[in-house]
């Protein structure tokens, strides 16, 4: 369990351009949650997700994950980025190693593990992101630009850590890379029913398909946090702030406000294609 | 405006199945609103850089307003009638200020420094960004970068700007900046827009939607005719608006609604018919 | 850490230095470092000070911003005062270690390390002031026309010049790159804090490659565009802002060389 209290990061304190970015912010994220952490550019997020891993350290405030006080100076940085992955926006802009295989195994020989465990490792991490095994003595710069996404992901996922937190995971990729890495990471989900995983996304339709939980960020602190459905039926709020909702959200709410019957919280295809379907037919029938 | 005949290009002519362009014509006309859609690697790319000159195809001929792209004493007109906005904000910038970011074009070009000025002031305006003249463009959010590099093309003049995925990196707040300004260019000024893009919703809006693939053109229609073919979009790799999905889930399940529906509104009008008529039927 | 320089940051403004030609702000700035070295008295660094606190006064750049181009280079002196500080030998023993007689601070080195310290001082101001109220480009062009005569011994100076534009252009933008690369390399476990020399080295590599490769990338990208807007090397290109003298950069070199004069002359006696 992540527990955030009291968490104010400020920048550039005392300076010209001082600004907090986060700001006195509380919540609690359950083991094994999914949650999209959405808001729009500037509210706070990528400044939140840094103090997970410690690479930022809160003005005020304190990151418990699993008891461990990760924001307290004394705690093992290496332990801490062990247990808790960080995949930054456009990580494939990170690789750096002659091979494929060697850049995954960065994280784990930084981990000091032996050979045998660090080749498990990549093997495996790389299987989890549809990597196939002759592409893991390529040179990473081989590749096209979703499998270098996904070996970068397989980078982070090679430690092992307990909370996985991704970045806006599909910026810049294509449908089809923008699905495979959305499929991955629901399998990674399902598989791993221990591992907390936590994105940052700008893509409603990412979200719906997603998550489980969604956190809504808006000038540093939170302005909503919930199940994905009770988030998405209240398009009002998430509008005020200068957010989007699905499509199919949006179809929804116009159509309720025409008086119809439908339930807010619709937000993906499927879903709503089962909800409309038997309300046509009903009219229909009438 | 644009007129590509058979083109062919590789970037390595030993090997033939190296084709990043496989023979295809095109032909773009003045005024219109162009989205061309296809999958990383399918050569849309690749076929924008073509249409100024940046890449001369290997085979066939481009002409952008009657010129060939392939006439060396012709590039800077073909380039200035041309104008092309890439995706990435950070990496087209060449100046520290943004005025003389929207200067450089018309600088090279040997335009009179009275005339640079009226032009830069006249290209801010119309992307709405007269208040950062003086600003350094490192201070900028993605969009309003963006709409920048819109300008710095706009002071050549062109009569046709080629967008090569400009909304890619950025927010979805810069997203529709972006994309108002260039249907307000298109609509207003009858500049003529080809779109190269991943984003659905914004092939949406154009009057005509190109698919490639594999170096082809597979599919020519306007945007309602091609989204309504949801099984052959998503095999090309792409995808389709989310209530076009709908649309097309309930009519798998014996619903009759139109086929075309690719925006919010038309889905809304179009379920509220259905749902209506059956309450009136009662 | 990258965003605190600020050479190459431009604070808009409408002073009587803002309005100087480009060419006469760079040829003096070059007086004044020239004077820097020249002097080594303490008086005389007195009134170098008082004659450079009355320059950005009439400049009206926000003090805090001269602050801030000072703050990266508190290690640079600190470490020269250390050094000039105990390595200069002199006759005149301040202090002398109980441990070991060869630590000691003499007169000449306090003086040698207090000059040492003001003049990188100054040096930082007078050229912050100069970056800070001449834009990039009036600083490029301003260059370019000053090389210009040297055209006709093969030095290119426009592209020097624009050389020099894009780099003050990329600044911000790779410094912010190099500081997500490195975050992102800690993530996953790199350490880039301990460890000797060798191994320290080493560590730079999975910051080194990615920030290359990005660099090239860039370039690659800038080229394309640049391309596309019809740059072709300085050939027949025009410029929007021209540079004219006023009575103000006649004015600003008087005083200059007048204050110039004045120093050499109490230098000299």
């Amino acid at each position: 369990m992540i527990k955030v209290t009291g968490l104010t990061y400020i920048y550039q304190q005392g300076m010209p351009f001082e600004k907090k970015a986060v700001d006195n912010v509380s919540f609690e994220i359950p083991t094994g949650d999914f949650l999209a952490i959405i808001g729009h550019t500037g509210s706070g997020k990528s400044t939140l997700i840094q103090h997970f891993n410690a690479l930022l350290k809160p003005t005020q405030g304190k990151i418990e994950i699993d008891g461990i006080d990760v924001t307290d100076p004394k705690t093992n940085l290496m332990e801490i980025r062990k247990n808790v992955g960080l995949v930054f926006q456009y990580p494939e802009h990170q690789l750096f190693e002659e091979t494929v295989y060697k850049d995954i195994a960065f994280g784990p020989k930084n981990m000091e593990l032996s050979d045998s465990e660090i080749e498990k490792r990549v093997k495996s991490s790389a299987l989890a992101v549809g990597l196939s095994e002759e592409l893991l003595q390529k040179s990473p710069f081989e590749l096209s630009g979703g499998q270098k996404r996904r070996a970068a992901i397989a980078g982070v996922l090679s430690m092992s850590p307990k909370v996985m937190i991704l970045d806006e995971p599909t910026a810049g990729l294509d449908p089809k890379g923008r699905d495979e890495i959305l499929g991955e990471l629901s399998t990674l989900h399902k598989q791993n029913p221990d591992m907390t995983i936590l994105f940052v996304s700008h893509s409603m339709e990412d979200v719906a398909k997603l998550a489980e939980h969604v956190l809504v960020m808006d000038h540093g602190r939170i302005a909503m946090h919930g199940t994905t459905s009770e988030v998405f039926a209240k398009s009002g709020e998430l509008k005020k702030i200068g957010l989007d909702v699905p499509q199919i959200t949006e179809l929804t709410h116009r159509l309720i406000k025409d008086g119809i019957d439908i339930r807010p919280d619709i937000y993906t295809v499927k879903f709503a294609s089962e909800i409309y379907k038997n309300l046509i037919k009903e009219a229909e029938n009438v | 405006m644009i007129d590509a005949k058979n083109i062919t290009f590789t970037y390595d002519e030993e090997e033939p199945k190296k084709y990043v362009l496989k023979g295809l014509d095109l032909h773009i006309k003045r005024g219109s609103f162009v989205a061309v859609l296809g999958h990383n690697g399918s050569g849309k790319s690749t076929l924008a850089k073509t249409f100024n000159g940046i890449l001369l195809p290997s085979g066939g001929t481009v002409y952008v307003a009657g010129m060939d792209t392939k006439d060396e004493t012709k590039i800077f007109d073909i380039r200035s009638t041309a104008g092309m906005v890439f995706q990435n904000p950070d990496n087209q910038m060449v100046a520290a200020i943004v005025e003389d970011e929207v200067a450089f074009a018309p600088e090279n070009l040997g335009v009179e420094p009275s005339e640079i000025r009226r032009r830069v002031d006249e290209c801010l305006e119309t992307v709405n960004m007269s208040e950062f003249a003086k600003s350094s463009p490192s201070r900028l959010s993605g969009g309003q970068k963006q709409r920048i590099a819109i300008a710095a093309v706009l002071a050549m003049e062109p009569e046709c700007i080629i967008l090569d995925e400009p909304t890619a990196m950025l927010d979805p707040k810069g997203r529709s900046e972006v994309i108002k300004t260039i249907k307000e260019l298109n609509k207003s000024r009858n500049m003529t827009v080809v779109l190269i893009t991943h984003f659905m919703e914004e092939a949406a809006i154009a009057d005509r939607v190109v698919v490639m693939n594999h170096g082809r053109i597979e599919m020519d229609d306007t945007p309602s005719k091609i989204f309504s073919q949801v099984e052959k979009i998503k095999e090309l790799g792409l995808d389709v608006p989310q209530v076009t999905e709908l649309v097309f889930e309930l009519k798998k399940q014996g619903i009759d609604l139109p086929s075309d529906i690719i925006t919010i509104e038309e889905c809304h009008r179009a379920i509220l018919e259905k749902l209506k008529k059956g309450t009136k039927n009662d | 850490m990258f965003k605190d320089i600020t050479i190459g940051q431009y604070v808009d403004g409408n002073s009587v230095i803002h309005r100087m030609d480009a060419r006469v702000k760079i040829l003096l700035s070059i007086l004044y470092i020239i004077l820097l070295f020249v002097i080594d008295s303490i008086a005389l660094y007195a009134v170098f000070g008082v004659f450079t606190a009355f320059l950005v006064i009439i400049s009206r750049v926000p003090f805090k911003y001269i602050i801030k181009g000072l703050k990266p280079m508190l290690y640079i002196l600190i470490f020269t005062a250390v050094i000039n500080l105990f390595v200069t030998g002199g006759e005149t023993v301040l202090w002398q270690s109980s441990l070991w007689k060869g630590l000691k601070i003499t007169k000449e080195g306090l003086t040698i390390a207090v000059q040492m310290v003001l003049r990188l001082v100054f040096l930082v101001i007078g050229t912050s002031l100069l970056t800070l109220t001449t834009t990039p480009i009036m600083l490029t062009d301003g260059i370019e026309k000053l090389l210009k005569p040297l055209d006709a011994v093969k030095v290119p100076s426009h592209e020097i010049a624009m050389m020099m534009t894009i780099a003050i252009r990329f600044i911000p933008t790779l410094s912010e790159e190099t500081e997500k690369i490195i975050k992102a390399q800690k993530a996953r476990g790199a350490d880039f804090e301990s460890g000797n020399i060798i191994k320290r080295t080493k560590a730079m590599v999975p910051i080194l490659v990615p920030l290359f490769i990005s660099a090239f990338k860039r370039a690659d990208d800038l080229a394309i565009a640049m391309d596309s807007r019809c740059y072709n090397s300085g050939k027949k290109r025009t410029r929007m802002k021209q540079m004219k003298m006023t009575w103000i950069d006649a004015a600003a070199s008087g005083v200059m060389i007048a204050f110039s004069v004045f120093v050499i002359i109490i230098q000299r006696f």
